[in-house]
C-alpha cells in the first residue's frame, strides 16, 4: 500500500491540504497549555505507526508537490544550495542516510541496489532510475548533497564539527521559516544563532551546542520547532520577503481559518560516519486553522499558547500583526475546560 | 546501556602479534553484516569481560575506513597498567565473542586542510593508519612523522612506508634521531594542520613549539591516550543514587561508579570529551584532576569532576550521580 501523493501548490492558488488522516498525524508541538524554549531534544527514535515518527525519515502525501516547488525555487535561485570544498563527502554521507532510509521506509517508492561502490537508485515517485559510483561525483548530474536532498522532503543543514563547535559549511534550504543559507554559510552554531531572542541569557544554547558535539553515530536525536505562516507557503525565506511578508496583514476574522497556518519543524540531528559531521534536517508541516481545530484538544491549547506567548517571542515568530485576530477566533474554540497531557489528539 | 553509545556484536576473527608489545586485534559482526562506515581519526570503547569485572578500553581503528568487513585495533601491552592491555593480550583469541561500542572521532580530520602533516609516537601510530588510508582514497595530501624506540618497536613502520613511501619520516630514539620539529613547523605551507598522538610530553612538547611558532590553536589537533592513573582508594558518596561506593586502587571513578549499578553518560574514558562531567556536591579533601575538558576555573572552583580520568584524596566526597 503506497501513499497517495497530492496534486497541489505552495504558491499563486495554495491548494495545499491535509487529508483527515494527515491532519491527525500533524506534529501538534504543544504538550501543555503554555509554550517557552527549552532543550527539549530526545533520541530520534522510530514512534507509533501512522505518526510522523513512523520512519526516522518521513516522506507523506505532498512528497512531490514539494519537490516541485523545490526546484522551482532552485531555479530562481541557486543559492538557496551550497557546500563549501571540504563538504563533498557529507554530502556523500547524506545521500547514504537518505537513500537508506527511504528505502526502508517506504520499498513499495524507492529501491537502493548496491554492488560495491556501483549504485542504483529508483525512486518512482519522480520517476528517477540512476546508477552511479559512490563517492565519484562525477556519476551523478548533481553534487551528492544536491542530487539526493533535490529528493528528500525538509531542509537540510551539514554542519562540520571542528574546534568544539559546529560550522554551518553545506545546505539544501527552501523551506524555510525566515533565515537564510546564503547568509549562515561559514557561521558557527552561536552565530547562526544570534538573532534569537532570551535563549541565549537562558545558556540554552551553550548546553544545546555540548548535546550536538557529543551526538553519536547511531544515535540521532531530534526536537520540534514552530512558528505561524500566512498561506501554505513552504518557502517564506528573507530573499522573498516581499512576497510573503506583506500576507500578514491580510488575515481578517473572516479568513483566518483559511490563512494562518502553524508551521511545525522536525528537526533531527544525525552523526555522519565518514566526515564525522553533523547532518540537521528541518522536516517542516504546515497545517490551517480550519483542518487544525478539527482535533478540540488542540484548538484549546493552541488558543492558550497564543494568547500566552511572551511578546518577545511572538515579535520574533512574527506574529505580533495578526495575533488579536487569531487569538479572538482561537477563543471561541476553547470551552475552559482542561486539555490532556501529551502531544496528541484525543 | 542506555547512556554510553550503541553497541554492536562482534566476534574476534584475527589476533595478530605485531612485535614484541604490541598485538592486533580483527573483530567482525556477529550477524555476518558490514560495520558501521566510520572517519579516520575513531576509536570504539571495547568491552571486556574479565571475570566479575567488567572493563571499558577505549581503541583507535586503524584499518582503512572504506572497508568496514572488520575493525581493527592495536593494543600495546602495559605490563604495569590496570589490567585492560594484559586482558586483551592474554585472554582474548579468536573466535571469542566481544561487544564494541559504535565508533566515536574525537580525532577528527579537519577537511579544509591543504595539508596534514601527521606526528605519532609510539602506539600512536594507530588513529594515522586509518587517517592516512582515508586521506591516500581520496587523494590528500599528508605527510607522516613516526617516532619509535628501536626499528623493531616501529609498529607498522614498514606497512607505511610500503604504502605511502616518502611521506613517511621514521625517527628511532636508540639511534638518537629526533624530529627537526622548529625546521618542520616552520616550513610548511599556509593551510597546514597539525596532528599529533603519542605520549602525553610529545603532545605537550608539540603544542608548544606550535604556539611558539605561530600556529593558530585550531590548526593543531591532538589526542592523548590517557588511561585512567592509579591511586589511592577512596569513598565517595552519590547523592542522587543513595549509593556509598569505594574506588579501588587500580579503579577509575567512573569504573566503580558504573559497577555500583549507576549508568552513567561517557564517550571517551580519557578526559576529553565532557560527557561524564558531574557535579561535586561536598567535599573534604583533594582533587586530582587528570583531565583535559574541564577549565581550569573549573578544578578550582572543586565544583565539577571527571570521573573517568580524576581522583580525589581526602576524607569525604559527595557526588550528584
Amino acid at each position: 500500500m503506497g501513499i497517495t501523493f497530492r496534486k497541489e501548490t505552495f504558491r499563486d492558488d495554495f491548494t495545499f491540504r491535509n487529508s483527515p488522516e494527515h491532519i491527525r498525524r500533524f506534529p501538534f508541538p504543544f504538550h501543555e497549555d503554555s509554550y517557552m524554549y527549552a532543550v527539549n531534544i530526545e533520541p530520534h527514535v522510530v514512534g507509533p505507526k501512522g505518526s510522523v515518527l513512523e520512519n526516522l525519515i518521513d516522506v507523506d502525501e505532498h512528497y512531490v508537490a514539494e519537490m516541485q516547488d523545490r526546484a522551482m525555487v532552485l531555479a530562481e535561485d541557486p543559492l538557496r544550495c551550497q557546500s563549501l570544498p571540504h563538504m563533498t563527502l557529507a554530502g556523500w554521507d547524506l545521500l547514504e542516510l537518505l537513500m537508506e532510509q527511504q528505502a526502508l521506509g517506504y520499498p513499495e517508492h524507492f529501491t537502493l541496489t548496491r554492488d560495491g561502490d556501483r549504485w542504483r537508485w529508483i525512486n518512482r515517485p519522480l520517476g528517477i532510475d540512476d546508477t552511479f559510483t559512490f563517492g565519484d561525483t562525477s556519476t551523478l548530474p548533481y553534487g551528492p548533497m544536491e542530487y539526493i536532498t533535490r529528493q528528500s522532503q525538509g531542509d537540510f543543514c551539514i554542519l562540520d564539527q571542528r574546534d568544539g563547535n559546529l560550522w554551518m559549511d553545506a545546505g539544501m534550504v527552501t523551506t524555510q521559516a525566515d533565515w537564510s543559507l546564503d547568509f549562515d554559510i561559514g557561521m558557527n552554531f552561536f552565530e547562526w544563532h544570534a538573532p534569537v531572542p532570551l535563549a541565549h541569557e537562558k545558556g540554552i544554547f551553550v548546553r544545546a551546542l555540548k548535546f550536538l558535539t557529543n551526538i553519536q553515530q547511531g544515535k540521532p536525536a531530534r526536537r520540534l520547532n514552530w512558528t505561524m505562516t500566512i498561506n501554505p507557503r513552504l518557502d517564506t525565506s528573507p530573499e522573498n520577503y516581499h512576497k510573503w511578508g506583506p500576507d500578514r496583514t491580510t488575515v481578517t476574522p473572516e479568513n483566518v481559518g483559511d490563512k494562518v497556518h502553524l508551521r511545525v519543524e522536525l528537526q533531527s540531528f544525525w552523526r555522519l560516519p565518514r566526515s564525522n559531521g553533523i547532518v540537521f534536517p528541518i522536516r517542516c508541516y504546515l497545517i490551517k486553522m480550519d483542518e487544525l481545530v478539527t482535533q478540540p484538544k488542540w484548538a484549546r491549547r493552541l488558543h492558550r499558547v497564543i494568547r500566552d506567548l511572551p511578546e518577545e517571542l511572538a515579535n520574533y515568530k512574527g506574529l505580533t500583526r495578526y495575533r488579536p485576530t487569531l487569538v479572538e477566533w482561537l477563543s471561541k474554540l476553547d470551552d475552559g475546560s482542561p486539555t490532556s497531557a501529551g502531544f496528541g489528539p484525543d | 546501556m542506555s547512556t554510553g553509545t550503541t553497541k554492536l556484536d562482534v566476534v574476534v576473527s584475527d589476533v595478530v602479534p605485531v612485535n614484541e608489545l604490541v598485538t592486533r586485534f580483527h573483530f567482525r559482526r556477529r550477524d555476518g553484516e558490514l560495520l558501521p562506515t566510520f572517519s579516520g581519526g575513531a576509536h570504539v570503547v571495547v568491552e571486556m569481560r574479565d571475570g566479575e569485572r567488567t572493563r571499558l578500553n577505549p581503541y583507535s581503528l586503524m584499518g582503512s575506513p572504506l572497508d568496514t568487513r572488520e575493525y581493527t585495533i592495536s593494543v600495546r601491552r602495559d605490563d604495569v597498567g590496570r589490567g585492560g592491555s594484559l586482558f586483551m593480550h592474554n585472554q582474548v583469541r579468536p573466535g571469542l565473542e566481544m561487544v564494541v561500542s559504535y565508533p566515536v572521532n574525537l580525532f577528527s580530520l579537519d577537511l579544509r586542510a591543504k595539508k596534514h602533516l601527521m606526528l605519532a609516537g609510539g602506539i600512536g601510530i594507530t588513529p594515522f593508519m586509518a587517517q592516512t588510508a582515508q586521506l591516500a582514497g581520496e587523494g590528500g595530501n599528508f605527510e607522516l612523522h613516526y617516532t619509535c624506540r628501536t626499528a623493531s618497536l616501529g609498529t607498522y613502520a614498514d606497512v607505511l612506508s610500503e604504502r605511502y613511501g616518502r611521506r613517511v619520516r621514521l625517527y628511532h630514539d636508540d639511534r638518537e634521531e629526533r624530529i627537526e620539529l622548529d625546521r618542520l613547523l616552520s616550513s610548511q605551507p599556509l593551510g597546514t594542520h597539525l596532528y599529533v598522538c603519542g605520549p602525553a610530553g610529545m603532545i605537550n612538547w608539540v603544542r608548544d613549539r606550535a604556539a611558539a611558532l605561530g600556529w593558530p590553536p585550531e590548526t593543531v589537533h591532538f589526542e592523548h591516550f590517557a588511561a585512567p592513573q592509579p591511586g589511592l582508594p577512596f569513598d565517595v558518596t552519590l547523592a542522587v543514587s543513595g549509593k556509598i561506593i569505594r574506588v579501588g586502587e587500580q579503579q577509575s571513578l567512573l569504573e566503580a561508579i558504573e559497577a555500583a549499578g549507576v549508568d552513567p553518560p561517557y564517550l571517551c574514558r580519557g578526559g576529553v570529551c565532557g560527557q561524564c562531567e558531574t557535579n561535586v556536591i561536598s567535599c573534604d579533601g583533594k582533587f586530582i584532576h587528570n583531565d583535559h575538558w574541564l577549565s581550569e576555573e573549573d578544578h578550582r572552583s572543586g565544583r565539577k569532576i571527571m570521573p573517568c580520568v580524576s581522583r580525589f584524596e581526602g576524607k569525604s566526597l559527595v557526588l550528584e550521580r
